[in-house]
């Protein structure tokens, strides 16, 4: 259900209203409003599929007809504008008889196993069937039968619970502009599918999984590691430690039925730990490790002319899809790992040998936002610890669904500490959840290293927020450093596409590849919409204003890391365990 | 280099099928063999419609005709006629009413004729501008540029009453009018040339016939509406129809008809030819767009339409082959003399193609007005094998019914709508009534089963559900509550899809279930095909029976 968004109040504001007869009663609403929007604006939530916040309208799936008066056929509402005088009717018995027509034929294309299905309880094809009381489907015929995807590592397909709606193709091209799947065949044979009918696992999708969170049906989900955490718990071989992303704890709640924007760090630890991890900790611990890393490659770059702008490496999405639409951007990323990996490389070394414990007997699980994690942990150049780093990576929902079969219930847990000493971070850490994160956390870092001096307001608040682009410009030692912060893969292409002419003055640019930062990635709870997302980055910064120490290289863990283990930052060993390289791939 | 006669060879797609490429050349063997090659021209020419049949030989200055041509026949008129100037009496084509065909122009051999679209179609060469231009080819142009303002031409389209020739019937005037005066710099002209109805090929023969006629008024719309550049989109299994259009479209830049400049004025205009890769959707115009475009064939929100927003999102005069046919002549005839034929609402002519259980077959170009007997009876010498009339599905699958009843009803634009039927593209498929309605309504469904985009449930899917129901009735399965959720569908379709295509498409299935309502009973309550055609046994694969 989309609610009434701040620019629809703005175009309320600002331009003229007309008047309209909804469902008989008198109603102003604003000039150029979709019948959808006047319905909404009006308290009236009509039905919708291929409606999705922030795409463009499709008018595909038919569920928002209503009836105006003069017009022979119903009309799409949600394409449809609203103009002065319309006599709208939207629960007619033409509309409710067309609606349920449409959930009918469906619904005869598709399985009725809701037990089975991923999506069982947030699905918006069983809902609105549910809401329609459908008891029958009266047009009953052939059923299209198709293999399930389980080609990529991230995103599993299920063409026979499509119901082409195609907000999976539109986010895709959209938002992202990586145009992996469309449309193919025609008709009742239409599939949506990866260019040439190939394998999602050989396309260029980059597993950001933002098409699993538009998707209003089982058709698109994460490749589960549910079953592979399990075994591994219970196996008494195995010494398993988790790690929780900065994202995790401030939406794990929403699926516990605590309000988007809770912050649940103390709970979601002592729920992890009684679900049989030996160690939880915290991948906010790697994130501080990645700031001083990150920092201090730009700092070299920035002092012996190396190559800028540099752009961050957190997102395993974001690095697949430079890997394959901007090769030639190629040595401006960071050769940081993200601090997933780092979290890994460090885990099954230096703590493997702190406890005495043989890292193959070692599994890290990693609880992340993300599905492009899934594909990350299992890339071949992730295995320094002589080991795969990261075994296993778990979304948000897979995680909170592991907790509710075992009978835990978040909200009840108190509150308890990470586990020393890979569980103690900074704000700065706490702050990478959010787009803009990144970079703020950099700039507090390599503010103090590069002047000595103590950075008195630590909150860059020119690079928060949902705006697609953001910039800032910081004064260190009188030079002018000019950042960016892009998230969402369309917006950074526009920035890269600068980058690339030639035409930018960035030293520094982060790019996140989904809406938001991580706290709107592909593996959090469903619904993940412009509201929550806001209410996640809120979150995401109180977790920051609570901690005692808000920048990276204050960390007294990350200190005594590099004074026990890794030596210099950006040192041999940094370098062997903490960076990474890239490999060019093709455009399809 | 002056030749003594010239012999003009049937060449479109339809006559090619039937050897008109081996007569071609064993006419020109044939002449070289006596030595005549410098003496007598062989050329190509377009189709002259269903008044001759094909492949047919002209022989000029003589206006002689021979038809239907084949190859054996070649040496015996070349030898007699071309050479010993003797007409070959037993070829001869022999016209309706017995009399010979020997004064082949200006008169137009079949009743109930009137040629404008078709003026030059079987008479010049398509392939030779100078024979377009002999027939006051690109006289319009010139004259629209040199003595008329863009604002007056539009005057002249829209008082003359000219209505899209593509099925939908919109005022031509006023769709130049909206696109003239929307804002932007960059206005194109597209010329839809992707007939795709069943049954429809008048575009083909057109496109194949008189090519120059579609260009000259692509360019005469570009300067009506201010748009510098065109394009035709041609489905790609008329090769033949690219080929023409090519070849015309080089001839006209050579003499400076397109390109920069034209005729030495300030305006400029140009034309490129887009293929289709034969989805039938794209012969709708917004899905045309997208395809041109470069992406999937589907409809587009609707508004805005086409003349706001149109290809690469400027404003687009989207116009029919016929439409634009029809544009010259109005040019050069006046306003006027274009209302003063057909009926007061809908002026013209309509061409007409005649298909199915129908004696003579092909293309017809008449007033509108005209009704569907004198189509069928007259013009189509009746049913063939001497069986009554079922229905006429006019327009394609996506048409109208017309059935026994409405024999009588003037064809035109307005009139059709009145009794749920559609004047369409100009399609007419004769059904005799040896045909079983199940079986034919399963055709037609089975067409739209194959043709939807995908885009939208209620065609997508309804379509699905409409032939799997009918497929069940062929198998005997039926039962009378079928024919209820048949209608269902159907009624539910046309409300709530999302083009016309889905919008159309239970249109046959609506219309046959009400007249025909006893011979679905019969299947359904009796398990009886009383044409004997669907096998009613629940084993049996359904069979393509439909004969037309």
């Amino acid at each position: 259900m989309v609610k009434v968004t701040s620019e629809m109040r703005e175009k309320a504001q600002t331009v003229s209203l007309v008047t309209i007869y909804l469902d008989g009663r008198e109603v102003r609403v604003p000039e150029g409003v979709t019948l959808l929007e006047a319905c909404r604006m009006e308290g009236i939530h009509v039905p919708t599929l291929c409606h999705f916040e922030g795409l463009s309208p499709w008018g595909g799936c038919r569920m928002c007809v209503v009836e105006v008066e003069g017009q022979p056929n119903l009309v799409a509402s949600c394409v449809t504008q609203v103009r002065g005088g319309m006599r709208i009717w939207t629960s007619s018995k033409k509309v409710r008889e067309a609606r349920k027509t449409n959930l009918e034929l469906l619904l005869s294309n598709h399985p009725l196993d809701c037990q089975l299905c991923d999506r069982n309880g947030s699905c918006e094809l069983q809902s609105l069937a549910y809401q329609f009381g459908i008891r029958e489907i009266r047009f009953q015929g052939e059923r299209k039968v198709y293999e399930v995807d389980q080609s990529s590592p991230s995103i599993k397909r299920d063409p026979n619970r499509c119901i082409l709606c195609g907000r999976c193709v539109r986010t895709c091209r959209e938002i992202q502009t990586v145009c992996a799947i469309d449309f193919a065949n025609r008709g009742f044979e239409t599939v949506i599918s990866p260019s040439l009918g190939l394998p999602l696992g050989e396309s260029v999708c980059v597993n950001c999984g933002q098409c699993i969170l538009a998707c209003p049906t089982g058709a698109l989900s994460e490749v589960s590691h549910v079953e592979m955490v399990w075994d591994a718990i219970n196996d008494p071989q195995k010494f398993v430690i988790l790690q929780t992303a900065p994202a995790v704890r401030v939406s794990i709640g929403e699926p516990f039925g605590l309000p988007p924007g809770t912050v649940t760090t103390g709970k979601m630890v002592a729920a992890f730990r009684r679900l049989g991890f030996d160690r939880v900790f915290d991948t906010n611990f790697a994130a501080d490790l990645t700031i001083i890393e990150e920092g201090h490659e730009f700092i070299a770059r920035l002092q012996q002319g190396g190559k800028l702008p540099l752009i961050t490496s957190c997102s395993p999405g974001w690095i697949k899809f430079m890997e394959h639409f901007y090769p030639e951007l190629m040595e401006n990323v960071s050769t940081c790992k993200s601090p997933q990996q780092m979290f890994g490389a460090v885990a099954k070394t230096y703590y493997a040998q702190k406890l005495g414990i043989d890292p193959k007997d070692m599994v890290v699980v990693s609880i992340m936002p993300c599905t492009a994690k899934k594909f990350e942990c299992q890339r071949d150049e992730m295995r320094a610890s002589g080991f795969q780093d990261v075994d296993f990576s778990l979304t948000t929902r897979e995680a909170a669904r592991m907790l509710q079969e075992k009978g835990i219930d978040l909200k009840e847990m108190p509150e308890e500490d990470f586990d020393d000493p890979l569980g103690i971070s900074t704000g700065a850490a706490a702050v990478f959840g959010a787009t803009g994160g990144v970079m703020e956390a950099a700039l507090r870092s390599v503010y103090e290293i590069l002047t000595g001096k103590t950075l008195e307001k630590v909150d860059f608040y020119s690079v928060r927020g949902m705006d697609g682009v953001k910039e800032a410009t910081v004064e260190i030692n009188g030079m002018e450093i000019h950042v960016a912060v892009a998230h969402g893969l369309g917006n950074a292409r526009k920035v890269l596409d600068e980058v690339k002419a030639g035409r930018s003055k960035y030293h520094f640019i982060e790019i996140m590849a989904c809406p938001g930062g991580c706290i709107g990635g592909g593996g959090q709870p469903i619904p993940t919409n412009l509201e929550i997302r806001m209410k996640r980055i809120e979150a995401i910064y109180q977790v920051d204003r609570s901690l005692p120490l808000r920048k990276s290289h204050e960390n007294p863990a990350i200190k005594r890391l590099y004074e026990e283990f890794l030596g210099e930052p950006n040192g041999e060993r940094a370098h062997h365990l903490l960076h990474t390289h890239y490999v060019p791939r093709e455009r399809m | 280099m002056f030749y003594r006669a010239h012999v003009l060879v049937e060449m479109t797609s339809g006559s090619i099928a039937l050897g008109a490429a081996q007569l071609k050349e064993q006419l020109e063997r044939e002449i070289a063999r006596l030595g005549l090659q410098d003496e007598v021209k062989v050329l190509e020419t377009g189709s002259f419609g269903a008044a001759i049949p094909s492949p047919f030989i002209a022989v000029y200055p003589d206006n002689i005709v021979y038809a239907p041509v084949s190859v054996q026949h070649v040496r015996k008129i070349v030898e007699e006629h071309l050479l010993k100037g003797r007409v070959v009496k037993e070829l001869l084509f022999i016209g309706e009413r017995g009399r010979d065909v020997t004064a082949f122009i200006p008169l137009s051999p079949m009743a109930k004729e009137k040629r404008v679209v078709l003026r030059n179609c079987g008479l010049i060469d398509p392939l030779n501008i100078e024979e377009y231009i002999a027939r006051d080819g690109y006289m319009a142009l010139a004259k629209v540029l040199t003595e008329m303002t863009p604002e007056e031409v539009i005057e002249v389209v829209k008082r003359s009453g000219l209505q899209g020739r593509g099925g939908a019937g919109f005022p031509t005037g006023l769709k130049w009018e909206f696109t003239r005066r929307a804002e932007g710099e960059e206005k194109y002209i597209v010329c839809n040339a992707d007939e795709g109805e069943p049954g429809t090929f008048k575009d083909r023969l057109i496109l194949e016939g008189d090519p120059h006629s579609v260009l000259e008024a692509m360019a005469i719309a570009g300067y009506a509406v201010g748009a510098r550049e065109g394009y035709i989109y041609v489905r790609a299994e008329y090769p033949q129809s690219i080929r023409h259009l090519e070849v015309a479209i080089v001839q006209a830049r050579e003499r400076g008809l397109l390109g920069e400049r034209i005729l030495g004025t300030s305006f400029s205009f140009d034309v490129k030819i887009r293929r289709g890769a034969g989805a039938y959707v794209c012969g709708e115009e917004t899905a045309l767009l997208e395809s041109i475009e470069g992406k999937r064939g589907e409809p587009r929100v609707k508004p805005p339409y086409p003349p706001q927003r149109g290809l690469w999102g400027k404003p687009t005069v989207i116009n029919n082959v016929e439409t634009l046919a029809n544009i010259p002549p109005i040019i050069l005839n006046g306003p006027e003399w274009f209302r003063g034929i057909g009926t007061p609402t809908c002026p013209g002519t309509k061409v007409f193609t005649l298909t199915g259980n129908v004696n003579t077959l092909g293309l017809v170009e008449v007033p509108m007005g005209i009704t569907l007997r004198e189509l069928v009876f007259e013009i189509g010498g009746g049913i063939r094998g001497g069986h009554g009339l079922k229905l006429v599905q006019t327009g394609g699958p996506s048409g109208g019914t017309m059935t026994p009843d409405l024999l009588d009803v003037p064809m035109a634009f307005d009139t059709l709508p009145r009794y749920n039927s559609a004047l369409g593209s100009g399609a007419l498929t004769v059904i005799d009534d040896t045909h079983c309605i199940v079986d034919v309504v399963r055709n037609f469904a089975e067409f739209f089963l194959h043709e939807s985009c995908g885009k939208c449930t209620p065609c997508r899917v309804g379509n699905r559900r409409i032939v799997d129901i009918l497929e069940r009735i062929a198998k005997g399965l039926g039962t009378l509550e079928d024919l209820e959720k048949l209608s269902y569908l159907g009624h539910y379709m046309k409300a709530t899809a999302f083009c016309g295509l889905g919008q159309a498409a239970p249109n046959p299935l609506l219309r046959c279930l009400e007249f025909f309502r006893d011979e679905f009973e019969a299947h359904v309550r009796e398990k009886r095909c009383p044409q004997g055609i669907c096998a009613m046994k629940p084993q049996a694969q359904p069979k393509k029976t439909l004969r037309v």
